[in-house]
Order: structure tokens, then C-alpha cells, then sequence
């Protein structure tokens, strides 16, 4: 037999080049061939777009975020939009079903239901950008010096936090808002607070990553003070995580002032919240029905739209960190 | 798959097989397809034929993408719970064509008439249950033992795989049991129903190389004395020479060559099967322990080449007559026992395995 | 087992206290005198001087806080500023209503996201399998106490299938009690079985592509007895984490429920006590809730031990 054979270099069986392909392994075609599309994201193209550009790719975000971005118009131009007076009461006009004049119907004193729902949408809104900020406040800063100085302090903040998490979120804000006295500033006070332990998880989190990297390390060999290296390069670590929270927290607040204005601990009449339009609609809801919808679907929409902002800012950090 | 494709067909095609009746197992141009990124179907085992009597022992070999683990998942019917389909060609078990009946038929044959190992016993056994629980459901639903009676059954097979302290070890979850331990466990798994057709994945893969040797002693013993017909998948023609009397040399998924085991070790005719055995380790030559490895790698499926699939990475390749045209299989000689797909198989003279 | 058990449990503890110190602290640190707050929008000088009687606000707050665990550790939670009652017997009383309210959601969600994430689980990828994915992502929008009032304005109010507000003891008889619970539990337990569905179907994807379950289909199992019972026990284990999270959450919602559907319960009373800046009340209503809470994950804890035996040994 001749030895007519040269080449040498990897043997077969311990060859990898044919892997993942379906007929290698179980593991492998069960991987390369899903049988359901959870899970799985669009593929990746080449050049890496930024974070915005990757977000604005998916419809629905992008219609989630025309939804809010009406809605902030709306909010604002409230006056201007709203057709009638959203406070003034005309009790011969009480819990009219929707007509020509009022396009939705009017509340148990006369109101405009539109024109409330319009400067509802002003309440909601702020209402839920102060509870964010609070949050934000309070868990960011915190987050980064738990995670950058570590030891006992990081051991006692992240027992704190723990803790505010785990108390049940809505129980914990009636508490808040009954010590502080009830009204929308306090309500939004106390939801930020329930809500601020995301935050500082995210920022611990997102600080101890790059803590003990190079660059931090040199940063303060350099002589820079803690402050300035931590701004300059920490929070850009930091901030990508958190504003994916603060969409998340934005829904959440959402949801929660509508719920404390409905139990009558949020806004203070005569003023509009849809949680205390649908406060008036559960007491009238034998004579009319029709006043549960048009607040309660704005809040599912809105809740809804700042989801999946959300979620597509989640996929878009995904594929940027997968991308890297 | 075939779905409830006329039930009937197979009682009729059980009788009609003549000549090879005494076949247990029969693949007959067996195509498989999984779904490509793209979308589509594509081709992942092509035209693969060959068939196993029943006690005999018959090793698929080839690297991975070869299409072997495909081609006996399909035999066991799992091609659907893996993400492909069976395109077309017939898989014919004990006279029965598998392929004609239904999903329910092909199940029900799994267990009692055909049970499989797999390449990793750990990630293979459910975490949350015992194996004793994992053997016993097997003869229960297939020998319709009770729940005492399944319990002794599992004990008796785990010491049938010489699992020390058998009586203990049925109640113990897989976390507490080694890899070598894993697989003896699925050995006693599939062969407590008394299968008539054990196919083993790659079963020592995985294992360290001590516990491997012990794996296919305890694999020879169980065919003796069970007289367990074994389709062994393997990329390792050493391993194979231990167990096989029949060997099927797969490449880009279709057969390179097919024949009893001393031929393919002691006369190659395809250039990719002298490959393998090049590659197997030979103690004892410390000056070049260097493999004789074939370089480059399997082509997957949708990149194959127009001509023959292993052209690229023949040292025998001729352009012009190994590129042109896909060749078929060669009948080598008169006992219709040697098939080859190589044209130039006639002309080589190719290295075996030398003493 | 029993002694990770009870490990997790005194980890829990301190959790319990640190609540109620939180709200003692928020009185400390509220700007300006705390019972006047307290004391509502129009405060009288002798009810100022009786909530910093009945307060002791003129002790520190720590003796305060020490003086009220104390009370606590004999069964004692103080006495309502309101009724004047004993809050260890009103939150008793009233304990009933919002338990049957939670265990008819918590049952609703865990029963409806496993069948809705079972059956999009046989179909994966086919349309039941889509629908079910849409239909939970949705849902986890929609807020409980909205439902709740579309839910009584179309079945109660509208169809008039079932009451629409109340709340029978399970003493009054099982069809009585569960007619008053089915719409505020399917409302209050309509996020819950969202998170349970979304949840369930992703674990359920994962384990449905391991190699334990082609090795169970090649043991020739029936498809029910692979994905019930091969399945589910692996896929429950991420799932059981979220509903432990969840039951706070329950919990918190069903102050909403409460009111809507005007049911005697302990949210009812924690509004109430909020309205009437009844302190004790509150105190007493956080500590119960949180206590539910650490009570439920320590359940969760130790059926990780079922579910995954690793945890056992």
C-alpha cells in the first residue's frame, strides 16, 4: 500500500469546523434550527448602530414612542386642545352620555369628560416624571456609591434596598402619603421612594462592573477626586441600564398615581387625574358605564407605550453590548 | 413526517420485503431536512441507505456534520422533536416501514423495540427526578409493570450496568452521579424494556478516557448476553473496531463507504475512510506521534460541492473527473458487501490499518 | 432542609421590623409638628394634644419604635385612633376578606398562565402559541383596578351574572363566598397569570430543548407525560420565583379591589386608617402585609427543595 498522504494538521472528530451546522449534534441542530420564535432577535448587521438608531428600528417602539410623544403634546397644549373647561360643573348637564357637545359623555357634575381627560393626561404625565425623578434621586446616587466604595456601606444600602423592595410597593406609598398628608406631590414622593431601589441596583450594578477597570484605576492615580472620576467615567457605564429603568419606572408611576388618585390619596379635587376619573365612574357606575373607558384605556395605552419603550431599549442594549 | 399517511400500507409492505425479510432494521435512501437561516428546507442527510440484521452491531461513522446523528435520530423517529423532517426514503424496522405508519406507531415502538443513548448522560437525565423514577416510567408504560414491580426492574438493571449499591443509588437524583455513572444509567434505561435495537450516540465522547473503555465493555457484554442488535455512532474508528462487525463511512451527509469491518480497516477503498484510520492514535511511535490528519473541514449542508463532496480535501482528487459530476455508490465486489462512492476507487491502492 | 428552612426564615425577620421603622421614621422626619399633620385639615388643639398622647410623641422616637415592637412581640399592635378598638381584633376581623381575595387570584393566575402557557407550548410557533404571547403582553398593561370596574360594569352591572359588591365569610357556604370572589379575583389576578403565562412559555421554550427531553420522547413517553410531566417541574422553577415576588404585589392591589367591589378586608381598613390618619391601624396593616410576604417566600424557598433537588442535598 502506498503513503501517498502528506497532510497533517487537525485530525477528524476533534475537527470544529463543522460545528453548529444541523448535522452536527443534537445540541447543535436544536440550537441552529428554533421551532419557535421567542427569543430570538432580528440578526445583526454588520456596522453596530448606535443605541437610538437600533431603537427607532422596531415598529413598535417607534409607534410606543409617537404615542407618548402625542401625548406630551397634548398634555402641554391641554388648554388650547381642551374644548371645555375641564373644572367648571353645570349640574343640569350631569352624567350626559357621549353627544355632539360633549364628545365623551360628561361626569357626575356636569363636567366635560374630554376636556378632563385632557388635563388628566397633564397630571399623569408630570405625576410620573416627578416619581422618576425621585427615584432617580435617590437610587442612582446611592447605587454608584454602593457600588464604587463597596464594604459596609455597600452591605447597609443594599439591605435598605432590599428591603423597600420587598414590601409590598402600593401598601408601603398609603403608609408615605398618609404620615406626609395626602396630595399629588407627596403620592409622587412616596412612589418614588418604593420605586428607587431599581434604580440603585442598576447603578450598583453598572459602577462595580468598571470599578476596578484601568482606566478608573489611573483616573485616580492621576489625583483626580473621587467625584470627578466617578462622573466622568462611571456614570457613562451607568446611564445606558438606567434609562431603560427610568422607561419602565415612567409606566410604573403611571399606573400607581392612577391608582393612588382613585383610592382619593393623589390628586385633590376638583383638579383631574385619570385614577380619580375612574375614582367618579367606579361611584357612578350603575347610571353610567360609559365614564370607565375613556380614562382607564388611556392609562393601559400609556402604560403600555412606555413598555414597550421599554422593551426596545432593552433589546437595542442587548444587541449593542452583543455587538461589541 | 408521514402522518396518518395510510395506516394500512404497512402491514402490506411487512410482507412484500423479499430477500431481506430477515433485516431488523432497513434505511432506504433516507433524505432529512432542517430548516436553513434563510428559511427554507435544506438537505442535511442525502440518499442514505443500509441495513442491520438483527444481533449485529454497525457503526456510522464520520467528523461531526457528517450527518450521522441525524441519520440515526431519524431512525428512532425524533427527527420532528429536533427541528427537521424526514423528506423522503423509508425506514423499515422489523418488516414494517416506520415512515408509512404514524407518529403514534413509531412511539410505541420506542422502548420495547428500539431505545437510544445519547452523547451527554448528564445533560440526558431529567434533574428532577430520580433515576430509578426515570427507569421505572419506561417499563411501566412498556411492559406494563406495576409500580412495585418497575421499582425492582430498575434495581435489577441498575446492577445489570454494575452500578455499586444499586438497592440505594435507584433513589438518588442524577446530580449525584458521575458522567460514567450517567451513562451507565442510560443503559440500564433503555435496555429494561428489552429493546431489539440499541443505538449509541457517541456514548463515551463526553467521558473521561478511562471510564470510556469500561462504557463499551459494558456495551459488548449487554449485546452478548441480550443479543441486542447496536447501531453505534461514533467519529472513532478505534472504538469501533471493538464493537462493530459492519461499519458506514458517512461524509457531508451521505455514505462514503459501506462494508464489513475488516475490509474497511484492512482495505479502504475510499480515500476519506483511509483518512479516519490515518488518524487513529498508535501508541508506541514516540518519534512522529503527529496524526496523519485530512485537512480542511466538512462542508455544510448548502455549501456542498457539485462534484464528488470530499474532492476538496483528497490528496487522490483529479480535476476534471472527481469535480464534475456528484458520483454514485461503486458495488465493489460480487458479495454485493462493499459499496463505495469514489470513481477513482477501482484505480487506488489506499492505506489500512498496518500491524 | 428544615434548617435552611429556618435559616431563611430568621434572615427574614429583620425584614419584618424594618418597614414599621421606616414609617415611624417618615413621622420623625415629616416637616412640621407630626400631630398636627395628623391630626387632618382642621385641627382642634385637644385632638393634637391626643395623638401626642396616644403617639407618645413627646418620647424619642427610638423608645417609640422599641415601645411598640415590644407590643408587638406580646400580640398588642395599640389601639385604633379612630374606633377605638383593639388593632390586633380589627385586622384580625378583617383578615378573612382580603386572604379568600388573594388565594382566589393568586389560584386564578397560576392556573390560567400554566394552561395558556401549556397550550402555546404544544403549538409552539402556530397561531394559539402567538396569540397566547400577544394576549399576555397585553394584559401586564392593564391596570387591576381598571378591570376591576370594566369587569363589574359588563358582568354585574350589565349582564348582572354575579354580585357585584361584598363579601360572604366561607362560613355562609362555598358558592355564596366564591360568586362574591370570582370578578375581583379574575381582576386582581389578571396581572399575576400575564407574568406566570410570559414567563412559564419562555422556561417551558428552554427545557423543551434540552437533551433530557428528546432522551424522555426516545423512551417512547406519551406527549403528555413529556411536557407535563418532564417539563413543567424543570420549567417551574424561574416561574415559582415570580410569583413569591408577585404575592407583595397581589397584596398591594387588592386595596384597590377592596374598594371597588366594597369588600370588608384589610385594604378597605388601610384606606380607611389613611383617611382618618389612623396610625396604629397602618402600622399594624404594614406589619401584617409584610409578614405575608416573607411568609410567602420562605414558601417559595422551600419549594425550590421539590422542584429542584439539587437545593435538597
Amino acid at each position: 500500500m502506498s503513503a501517498k498522504r502528506t497532510p497533517t494538521s487537525p485530525g477528524p472528530g476533534h475537527d470544529s469546523h463543522g460545528a453548529g451546522t444541523p448535522a452536527d449534534g443534537l445540541a447543535g441542530t436544536a440550537a441552529e434550527v428554533p421551532t419557535a420564535d421567542i427569543g430570538t432577535g432580528d440578526p445583526e448587521p454588520a456596522a453596530a448602530p448606535g443605541i437610538l438608531k437600533s431603537i427607532v428600528r422596531r415598529p413598535t417602539t417607534i409607534a410606543a414612542g409617537a404615542f407618548l410623544l402625542v401625548l406630551t403634546l397634548i398634555a402641554i397644549l391641554a388648554p388650547v386642545l381642551a374644548p371645555h373647561d375641564p373644572d367648571v360643573q353645570n349640574l343640569l348637564l350631569r352624567l350626559k352620555p357621549p353627544s355632539a357637545e360633549h364628545w365623551l359623555g360628561t361626569d357626575d357634575y356636569g363636567r366635560d369628560v374630554l376636556s378632563r381627560l385632557i388635563f388628566g393626561a397633564r397630571v399623569s404625565l408630570w405625576a410620573a416624571l416627578q416619581a422618576a425623578a425621585v427615584a432617580l434621586v435617590l437610587g442612582l446616587p446611592f447605587g454608584m456609591i454602593a457600588g464604587y466604595r463597596g464594604g459596609w456601606i455597600d452591605t447597609i444600602l443594599t439591605r435598605i434596598m432590599d428591603a423597600i423592595m420587598s414590601a409590598p410597593s402600593l401598601v408601603l406609598a398609603i403608609t408615605i402619603v398618609a404620615v406626609l398628608g395626602s396630595g399629588i406631590t407627596n403620592a409622587m414622593l412616596a412612589i418614588g421612594l418604593v420605586m428607587a431601589p431599581r434604580f440603585f441596583r442598576v447603578a450598583r450594578a453598572g459602577t462595580m462592573d468598571v470599578r476596578h477597570e484601568t482606566y478608573i484605576e489611573a483616573s485616580i492615580a492621576l489625583g483626580c477626586s473621587t467625584l470627578r472620576t466617578t462622573v466622568r467615567h462611571v456614570l457613562p457605564n451607568v446611564l445606558p441600564p438606567i434609562i431603560l429603568v427610568i422607561s419602565v419606572s415612567l409606566g410604573t408611576a403611571v399606573a400607581a398615581e392612577a391608582s393612588l388618585s382613585f383610592l382619593g390619596l393623589g390628586v385633590k379635587a376638583p383638579a383631574a387625574s385619570w385614577g380619580s376619573m375612574l375614582s367618579t365612574a367606579s361611584s357612578n357606575i350603575r347610571l353610567a358605564p360609559y365614564l370607565v373607558w375613556p380614562p382607564g384605556m388611556m392609562i393601559f395605552l400609556t402604560v403600555l407605550a412606555f413598555t414597550y419603550v421599554g422593551d426596545g431599549v432593552r433589546r437595542a442594549l442587548v444587541r449593542t453590548r452583543s455587538g461589541n | 413526517m408521514a402522518g396518518k399517511r395510510a395506516a394500512g400500507v404497512m402491514a402490506h409492505t411487512g410482507n412484500d420485503a423479499t430477500g431481506a425479510a430477515a433485516d431488523l432494521l432497513r434505511v432506504e435512501n433516507l433524505n432529512v431536512e432542517f430548516r436553513s437561516p434563510s428559511g427554507g428546507w435544506q438537505t442535511t442527510v442525502q440518499d442514505v441507505s443500509f441495513s442491520l440484521k438483527p444481533g449485529g452491531s454497525m457503526a456510522l461513522v464520520g467528523e461531526s456534520g457528517s450527518g450521522k446523528t441525524v441519520t440515526s435520530v431519524a431512525v428512532m423517529g425524533l427527527t420532528g422533536a429536533t427541528g427537521g423532517r424526514i423528506a423522503s426514503g423509508r425506514i423499515v424496522f422489523d418488516g414494517r416501514d416506520l415512515t408509512a405508519g404514524t407518529q403514534k406507531q413509531w412511539r410505541d415502538l420506542r422502548g420495547p423495540g428500539m431505545g437510544m443513548i445519547f452523547q451527554q448522560p448528564i445533560r440526558s437525565l431529567n434533574p428532577a427526578y430520580t433515576v430509578g423514577d426515570q427507569i421505572a416510567e419506561s417499563v411501566r408504560k412498556h411492559l406494563g409493570l406495576n409500580r412495585k414491580q418497575a421499582r425492582a426492574r430498575a434495581v435489577e438493571m441498575l446492577e445489570m450496568v454494575q452500578i455499586p449499591r444499586a438497592a440505594q443509588r435507584v433513589d438518588e437524583y442524577p446530580h449525584a452521579f458521575s458522567g460514567g455513572m450517567c451513562q451507565r444509567v442510560m443503559i440500564a434505561m433503555v435496555m429494561a424494556c428489552n429493546p431489539r435495537l440499541l443505538i449509541a450516540d457517541e456514548p463515551t465522547t463526553a467521558l473521561d478516557v478511562t471510564v470510556q473503555e469500561r462504557i463499551l465493555e459494558l456495551l459488548r457484554d449487554l449485546q452478548e448476553q441480550t443479543g441486542v442488535a447496536l447501531l453505534f455512532v461514533s467519529h472513532d474508528l478505534a472504538v469501533v473496531a471493538e464493537l462493530c462487525q459492519q461499519v458506514v463511512v458517512m461524509y457531508a451527509g451521505e455514505v462514503a463507504e459501506n462494508a464489513p469491518a475488516e475490509k474497511i480497516f484492512f482495505n479502504p477503498r475510499h480515500p476519506y475512510t483511509s483518512g479516519l484510520i490515518g488518524s487513529i492514535p498508535k501508541p508506541g511511535l514516540s518519534t512522529d506521534r503527529r496524526l496523519r490528519a485530512i485537512p480542511g473541514g466538512i462542508p455544510a449542508p448548502g455549501a456542498w460541492p457539485h462534484g464528488c463532496r470530499f474532492s476538496s480535501r483528497c490528496a487522490f482528487a483529479e480535476p476534471g473527473r472527481c469535480d464534475v459530476a456528484h458520483p454514485g455508490l461503486i458495488r465493489m465486489d460480487g458479495a454485493g458487501e462493499h459499496d463505495v462512492r469514489c470513481v477513482r476507487a477501482a484505480e487506488l491502492s489506499l492505506d489500512g490499518v498496518t500491524v | 432542609m428544615l434548617r435552611y428552612a429556618g435559616r431563611r426564615l430568621l434572615a427574614a425577620i429583620p425584614l419584618l421590623f424594618f418597614v414599621p421603622l421606616l414609617v415611624f421614621a417618615l413621622i420623625e422626619l415629616a416637616p412640621g409638628d407630626p400631630a398636627t399633620i395628623l391630626a387632618g385639615d382642621e385641627p382642634t388643639p385637644e385632638r393634637i394634644a391626643a395623638i401626642r398622647e396616644e403617639l407618645d410623641l413627646n418620647d424619642p422616637v427610638l423608645l417609640r419604635y422599641i415601645q411598640w415592637i415590644g407590643g408587638v412581640l406580646h400580640g398588642n399592635l395599640g389601639t385604633s385612633f379612630v374606633s377605638d378598638q383593639s388593632v390586633t381584633d380589627l385586622l384580625t376581623r378583617r383578615m378573612a376578606t382580603t386572604m379568600s381575595l388573594v388565594l382566589v387570584a393568586m389560584i386564578f393566575a397560576i392556573v390560567l398562565g400554566t394552561a395558556l402557557a401549556l397550550a402555546a407550548t404544544l403549538r409552539s410557533g402556530g397561531i394559539v402559541d402567538r396569540a397566547v404571547n400577544w394576549f399576555a403582553s397585553i394584559a401586564i398593561a392593564i391596570p387591576g383596578f381598571w378591570f376591576g370596574l370594566v369587569l363589574v360594569s359588563v358582568f354585574a352591572v350589565g349582564l348582572q351574572m354575579f354580585p357585584a359588591f361584598g363579601f360572604q365569610p366561607l362560613s355562609a357556604g362555598f358558592w355564596p363566598w366564591l360568586s362574591h370572589l370570582i370578578l375581583p379575583g379574575f381582576a386582581l389576578g389578571l396581572l399575576p397569570a400575564a407574568e406566570v403565562t410570559l414567563q412559564l412559555r419562555s422556561a417551558l421554550g428552554q427545557v423543551m430543548k434540552t437533551d433530557y427531553i428528546l432522551n424522555a420522547e426516545a423512551k417512547g413517553l406519551s406527549r403528555t407525560s413529556v411536557v407535563f410531566k418532564h417539563s413543567l417541574k424543570n420549567a417551574c422553577i424561574p416561574v415559582i420565583t415570580v410569583l413569591g415576588f408577585r404575592v407583595a404585589e397581589v397584596l398591594a392591589g387588592s386595596v384597590t379591589i377592596e374598594m371597588i367591589y366594597n369588600m370588608p378586608g384589610l385594604g378597605r381598613t388601610a384606606v380607611e386608617a389613611v383617611q382618618g390618619r389612623d396610625v396604629p391601624v397602618l402600622l399594624g396593616f404594614v406589619l401584617f402585609s409584610t409578614s405575608i410576604v416573607v411568609l410567602v417566600n420562605l414558601i417559595v424557598d422551600i419549594s425550590y427543595g421539590y422542584f429542584n433537588p439539587k437545593v435538597r442535598s
